[in-house]
């Protein structure tokens, strides 16, 4: 078992695991807070006509994915806050992305196999030339992060306040968007197109149901994307299951755990926990019931 | 070009593909004022594991699609009212189905060919069976919907008067969840688990957008999803690309310039009727 570890292709998938199990708990906790999550599973399904684009074009699939997911985040990112029915205009780009990919697909014949890849992840074949894109990628977002931080935190929970005060919300959220589409690029590799949730939204939405402080929810949003994707790694290799179904039942089952125990508190301690536990949860609620 | 009419399979997708327009346009209508589109799409992700396990057993894809889709619906319609908290909920239920789904895959050695047509749609090679069997159950559906109609329209516009008056809210939302779970395991035949949202929300969102009234919304969104399948399939049969890109295309070509040019007319029909505001 622990020989494996001088294998290149292991050590190239621990560390890409490692580095994006890391951004995307950053990142993913402002998905959670912003209540973007259906965005970022749009931009990873549009990230699958980058992929098999730049397949067809020959060039590697990392970066059709970056190309792609950019320009439809920065799309997104302008459309800004006009939430009425934005579902469904970005369901609308998203299954039209996957019409392109699809078409994509049946021009470049050989690729059947690989789709698979793509759509559920294929860890185990990353390059180590992907592993320094993503390491790059993933300090660049984290940098920019940690810059933005405190405006993007407070544009998050409370835009109209923040506004007020002189934030600039709108180049926020553009800038935000931008890295989303690069972590949602760099988590494709991982998990695959199709369970970008796993460790886009799981992780940070299970911390975010255990504690309140920003900082330890995205300590603690950290560490659980870094168990996922390592248990995920050592399971497959001893199990022959794929990595990317493991990451998601791990990830699935500790948020459906997180909303157990959650309902337990609420059950024990019901003065507690009856008003809404997080200032942002109670906003985004009464934005949303207005449409 | 028309010679293509004569063959059997030809039929059968014709068939069946009019059939899965007309139940995904009305169960699509419901969907987008009800403001589940989210939870539409997330059912046939969670389809796919349904079908892929049917694979592995050896058995047909639609049953199995028809037990996972109507569970999740079931699971998703017990789900809370808070939006925010029910679509990461819905998205992590679809994480888990979707990796259980990527198992039975790797479980099923010869998977490549058979995934993909459940991902992407399989119309062109549809069995006489197939096409009884999405009959059947369409016109089961569609049936439902209309003798719901009126409550199920009431209680999706204006849930809290629609309860006070006595309308059993709650377990008409579980039953159309139950209806669209059906829908969703037709349509996958013809455009695949992941490109549901052009055939299901994409021709009634662009109807809600043209014209304003329930009635008329639906049968323009039936109107939309008959012609962009058969000309799918139509051209699909003449080309080399494949049916689920074409409806894609179409029904995304056609939602985009009405979305952007609606507001023209909906905010002058707003001037001359305040306070009525009836599209999604």
């Amino acid at each position: 078992m622990l020989e494996l570890i001088r294998y290149d292709f292991v050590q190239n998938a621990f560390l890409a695991g490692t580095i994006v199990a890391i951004v995307t708990a950053v990142i993913g906790y402002f998905v959670v807070l912003r209540a973007q999550a259906f965005a970022g599973h749009a931009l990873s399904h549009i990230g699958f006509a980058g992929a098999t684009g730049a397949a067809l074009l020959g060039i590697s699939s990392l970066l059709g994915m970056f190309a792609l997911t950019l320009i439809a985040a920065l799309g997104m990112g302008a459309l800004g806050k006009r939430v009425r029915g934005r579902d469904v205009e970005i369901g609308m780009v998203l299954s039209f992305a996957l019409g392109l990919g699809v078409l994509f697909l049946s021009l470049y014949t050989q690729y059947a196999s690989e789709t698979v890849g793509v759509l559920f992840g294929s860890i185990l074949s990353v390059t180590r030339s992907d592993v320094l894109i993503t390491l790059s990628c993933g300090i660049a977002t984290l940098l920019v992060m940690g810059l933005i931080f405190r405006p993007l935190l407070f544009a998050s929970i409370d835009p109209e306040v923040a506004q007020a005060r002189g934030v600039p919300v709108g180049l926020l959220a553009i800038v935000f968007m931008v890295l989303l589409a690069i972590t949602v690029a760099e988590a494709i590799q991982v998990v695959g197109v199709l369970l970008v949730f796993a460790l886009l939204v799981a992780p940070a939405a299970t911390a975010e149901r255990l504690t309140h402080r920003p900082l330890t929810a995205i300590a603690l949003s950290i560490v659980l994307g870094l168990v996922f994707t390592w248990s995920g790694l050592i399971l497959s290799f001893a199990g022959h299951w794929p990595v990317s179904f493991y990451i998601a039942a791990l990830a699935s089952c500790s948020y459906l755990v997180s909303v157990g125990i959650g309902r337990l508190r609420s059950l024990r301690s019901p003065r507690r926990y009856k008003c809404p536990p997080h200032p942002s949860r109670e906003h985004i609620f009464a934005t949303r019931q207005e449409f | 070009m028309f010679d293509i009419l004569h063959y059997a399979f030809i039929q059968n997708a014709f068939l069946a593909g009019s059939f899965v327009a007309v139940v995904a346009a009305i169960a699509g209508y419901f969907l987008l004022v009800r403001g589940l589109t989210f939870a539409g799409h997330a059912l046939s992700h969670m389809g796919f594991a349904g079908a892929a396990g049917a694979v592995l057993l050896g058995i047909e894809p639609v049953f199995g699609l028809l037990a996972f889709t109507i569970s999740a619906g079931i699971v998703i319609g017990l789900l809370g009212k808070e939006i925010r908290e029910r679509d990461i909920t819905i998205g992590i239920i679809m994480t888990l189905t979707l990796g259980l789904g990527a198992l039975f895959l790797s479980l099923y050695s010869g998977y490549a060919e058979r995934a993909y047509s459940i991902l992407f749609g399989t119309i062109l090679g549809i069995s006489q069976t197939d096409v009884l069997v999405t009959a059947l159950f369409s016109l089961l559906t569609i049936a439902s919907l209309l003798l719901l109609f009126r409550p199920l329209l009431f209680s999706s516009f204006d849930p809290e008067v629609a309860e006070a008056r006595g309308v059993p809210v709650r377990l008409l939302g579980i039953l159309f969840l139950v209806l669209v779970a059906i829908t969703v395991s037709m349509s996958v035949q013809v455009v695949g688990v992941l490109l549901i949202f052009t055939l299901l929300v994409g021709p009634a969102a662009t109807a809600v957008r043209i014209v304003q009234r329930p009635v008329s919304a639906i049968l323009l969104a039936i109107i939309l999803g008959c012609v962009y399948t058969w000309l799918g399939i139509f051209l699909a049969a003449n080309g080399n690309w494949p049916v689920s890109f074409y409806i894609a295309a179409l029904s995304f070509g056609v939602y985009l310039p009405v979305r952007l040019l609606s507001p023209l007319w909906i905010g002058r029909r707003r001037e001359a009727r305040p306070g009525k505001d009836t599209y999604a």
